[in-house]
């Protein structure tokens, strides 16, 4: 008689999901489970409904990154309408979005993922959370708030709202910016840049140089990635470009958006609400065995980081290469999710600032009238959790006839599953279960920040 | 001794969560006077205890002084951590619009379980069609409901996200054994745009055009968006976007139209028919409104909005 371990809710991540652990007579792993344990259905709520409206209403899919979906929604509906965007339009979409991945990024490294490594991942679960930060590290806990916090209002002070947002809009963007007010985001976005290299520094001290190989091992598994590069110079992009998959022996191929259902498919399990994304176009099916996997990739920013060819700003560059020279291209420990997030927010910040250096994003007209119609559209950007895809169809008056969307978490669905057994079957290893070791299965789990 | 708070959430996005943390600089102050018991998002307290070896069948969560829960109802686990909020908290707050009325989840009351689950498992250009979900999943209740459609709810605090000067009232209120304060008007009460009154609109635009502003100018300057032709759901939505400090409604000072977030004026008003009637009495003509049922799109539960019933052949 085996018995079951059941984790729930599983925290310090965004949903509702459950970790089961089957275990046997002699305690040993037999069989593991991240469920996913809500839906709530926006592909079939948004059918019928003025397409227009769209970017509004979706952006509810996630509390954490709404610009992300506000921005592929756009886009998607854009595409259904055969809007173009203006230039200075399509600037301010960029900027807002970007500025988005950097709250997000300093949200869940330090009040997610970083008691794990602050207060140690076996530390009592009553301080192993930010509370515990506070009062362990009262400066530093500070100094992490105030700069979120500024970071929200940045966003709050020029589109009026940060948490579902509204100010994008068909055809563009929907008031422009201001010459002075350019200069003082540019200000700020200066010192959020300062504070990301100092988030670098201190994790590379503090959370980084204690990687032991256990730790590194955590949840790892060998699979390939999905990101979005810049067409012709495969940089790394977060707003626009091409999407490229990645095999695990590092060889890849770049598709547009609009090819994106020749090249991934979903599989339904009788035992999660969510779906699980699979690389289709390499015709093996999806198998989730630790040893042979198929059809596996991941998302996110390890993903982004091992697809991308180079990154077009000079410290994330820099960066770039010394997580190169350590752990190779692509890299698969999982635990380097975090590592490759602080990159992503030196390139976050550092493409903010440049952004805002343009006095170009004030001239010229931010948006066009749009005319709803029949058409297709998919729009993609990158969200903190991974690509994001929208796809609609809209009818001859414009309204969504079918959508259907991947988000960004949803591509690790099958990576995670496999992070919880391959970090199960070590830390749990004859039977002896301790909180420490199921914290350790769900610090797997947070390096994808789901 | 610090306030005892629980928090959960249900059918929901985390936004409500997020506008929590958004009390910035306040939260590290509130975190002084509030002890969090049970958050999902910030603290690893376990249905199953530690080990993950309690009974499947019956959670646990700690005994707190105040409950906050945002979301709404939509399965048979959210039904049951609702009640379980209910007997472990001593007061009850529904924060977010999701909670108070249904909030955007609640849209799919539009449509049956076995039409989204149609949907969802055996439609669309990249699902490989499979049966409908069956285990450990928790099964779904036939619609989205408000928390009070099935726990007695002590405090309002509605918005989408609530804004977190309603946010930091309301906890410090509790922490203090008082009332909180709270706005009471609709959003036009709270919007500085300039109202001429004279009913000369036949049509509501789809949004598709910018209305008319100078950027260079405040919003003071601005004609009302629904005076502009543009639907605007100001006059039928709670107050409270605008912060305590004066700002404008948020969507405003975006320079876009309202769209109903913190859900009716007063609490069991109905958005739907109190635009409606708000258009009708100003002379527009409602037919051309796009999507009627979409005035509903932040309160659809307390059945509200109901499954559509078989598409109409087109031209009816
Ligand atoms: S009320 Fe809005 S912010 Fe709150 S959970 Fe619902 S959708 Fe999210
Ligand atoms: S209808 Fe809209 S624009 Fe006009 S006053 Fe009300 S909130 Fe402001
Ligand atoms: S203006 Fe209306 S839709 Fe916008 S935030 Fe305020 S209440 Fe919500």
């Amino acid at each position: 008689m085996g018995r079951t371990i059941n984790i729930q809710p599983v925290t310090r991540i965004e949903g509702h999901a459950r970790v089961s652990i089957q275990l046997d007579d002699q305690g040993r792993v037999t069989d593991s489970q991240l469920h996913v344990m809500a839906m709530r259905g926006f592909e079939k709520f948004i059918e019928g409904r003025p397409a227009e409206e769209v970017p509004r209403i979706v952006t509810r899919i996630c509390g954490i990154c709404p610009w992300m979906h506000h921005s592929a929604s756009n886009k998607a509906v854009d595409a259904c309408f055969g809007a173009e965007v203006p230039p200075a339009g399509t600037a301010l979409r960029e900027l807002t979005q970007v500025m988005a991945h950097i709250n997000d990024k300093i949200l869940h490294f330090f009040f997610l993922a970083a008691p794990d490594f602050v207060m140690g991942a076996g530390a009592d679960y009553q301080v192993r959370n930010i509370m515990g930060i506070v009062q362990a590290a009262p400066e530093l806990a500070e100094r992490v708030v105030k700069m979120r916090q500024a970071g929200q209002m940045m966003l709050e002070k020029f589109t009026g709202k940060a948490i579902h947002p509204v100010a994008m809009v068909p055809g563009g963007f929907a008031k422009p910016m201001s010459d002075a007010e350019r200069r003082e985001l540019l200000d700020q976005a200066r010192e959020q840049l300062e504070f990301a290299r100092f988030c670098m520094d201190y994790a590379k001290e503090n959370v980084f140089a204690q990687l032991d190989q256990a730790a590194l091992e955590l949840g790892q598994i060998t699979t390939g990635f999905l990101g979005t590069v810049d067409s012709e110079s495969g940089t790394l992009e977060l707003f626009d470009g091409v999407l490229r998959l990645m095999k695990p022996d590092g060889s890849y191929h770049d598709f547009t958006y609009r090819q994106y259902a020749d090249h991934l498919g979903e599989q339904v399990v009788p035992w999660s609400y969510g779906k699980f994304p699979y690389a289709k176009s390499w015709g093996e099916g999806l198998a989730m065995d630790l040893d042979n996997p198929k059809g596996v990739y991941r998302a996110n920013t390890l993903a982004r980081i091992n697809v991308c060819d180079h990154i077009a700003t000079p410290l994330a560059q820099a960066e770039l290469e010394e997580f190169r020279a350590n752990f190779g291209r692509p890299a698969q420990s999982t635990t380097l999710y975090h590592w490759a997030r602080l990159i992503e927010l030196v390139y976050a910040c550092e493409r903010v600032v440049e952004i805002l250096e343009d006095p170009a994003i004030c001239k010229g007209a931010v948006r066009r009238p749009v005319k709803p119609g029949a058409g297709r559209g998919v729009g993609c950007v990158e969200a903190p959790r991974g690509t994001l895809i929208h796809d609609y169809t809209t009818d001859d008056d414009g309204l969504i006839a079918e959508a259907n969307m991947i988000v960004g978490t949803t591509h690790n669905l099958a990576p995670m599953n496999m992070s919880v057994r391959a970090a199960a079957e070590a830390v749990i290893n004859g039977g002896q279960v301790t909180a420490e070791a199921l914290n350790k299965v769900e610090m797997a789990i947070r390096c994808y920040d789901p | 001794m610090a306030l005892r708070v629980a928090e959960e959430w249900l059918s929901s996005c985390s936004g409500c969560e997020i506008a929590i943390l958004n009390l910035g600089a306040g939260l590290l102050e509130l975190l002084r006077r509030i002890e969090l018991v049970h958050i999902p998002v910030l603290l690893d307290h376990k249905y199953f205890g530690p080990l993950g070896d309690g009974d499947p069948d019956h959670p646990d969560i700690p005994e707190a002084e105040v409950g906050i829960i945002s979301g709404g109802v939509r399965d048979r686990e959210q039904l049951e951590t609702a009640k379980l909020m209910r007997q472990r908290c001593g007061t009850i707050v529904a924060l977010g619009t999701c909670a108070t009325h249904g909030g955007i989840p609640a849209l799919i009351n539009q449509s049956t379980n076995a039409e989204l689950f149609e949907r969802y498992y055996r439609g669309g250009p990249t699902t490989d069609p499979g049966p409908d979900p069956d285990q450990v999943v928790p099964p779904m209740l036939e619609r989205t409901y408000a928390l009070d459609e099935h726990i007695t709810v002590d405090l309002y605090l509605p918005g989408c996200p609530p804004h977190p000067d309603q946010i930091a009232e309301a906890l410090t209120a509790l922490v203090q054994g008082r009332d909180p304060v709270l706005p009471r008007k609709s959003v036009c009460d709270t919007c500085p745009t300039i109202r001429e009154g004279k009913g000369q609109l036949s049509q509501v635009a789809r949004l598709v055009d910018s209305p008319k502003f100078d950027p260079d100018q405040p919003l003071s300057q601005m004609r009302c968006l629904l005076e502009q032709g543009l639907l605007c759901m100001g006059p039928v939505t709670a107050a409270g976007c605008a912060g305590s400090r004066e700002m404008a409604p948020r969507c405003l000072s975006a320079r876009v139209p309202c769209r109903g977030c913190y859900g009716p004026v007063r609490r069991q008003g109905n958005q739907m028919l109190d635009m409606l009637n708000a258009l009708a009495s100003n002379g527009v003509e409602l037919g051309s409104l796009a999507d009627r049922p979409g005035l509903l799109r932040f309160s659809g539960a307390h059945g509200r909005l109901r499954p559509r019933p078989a598409p109409r052949k087109s031209g009816e």
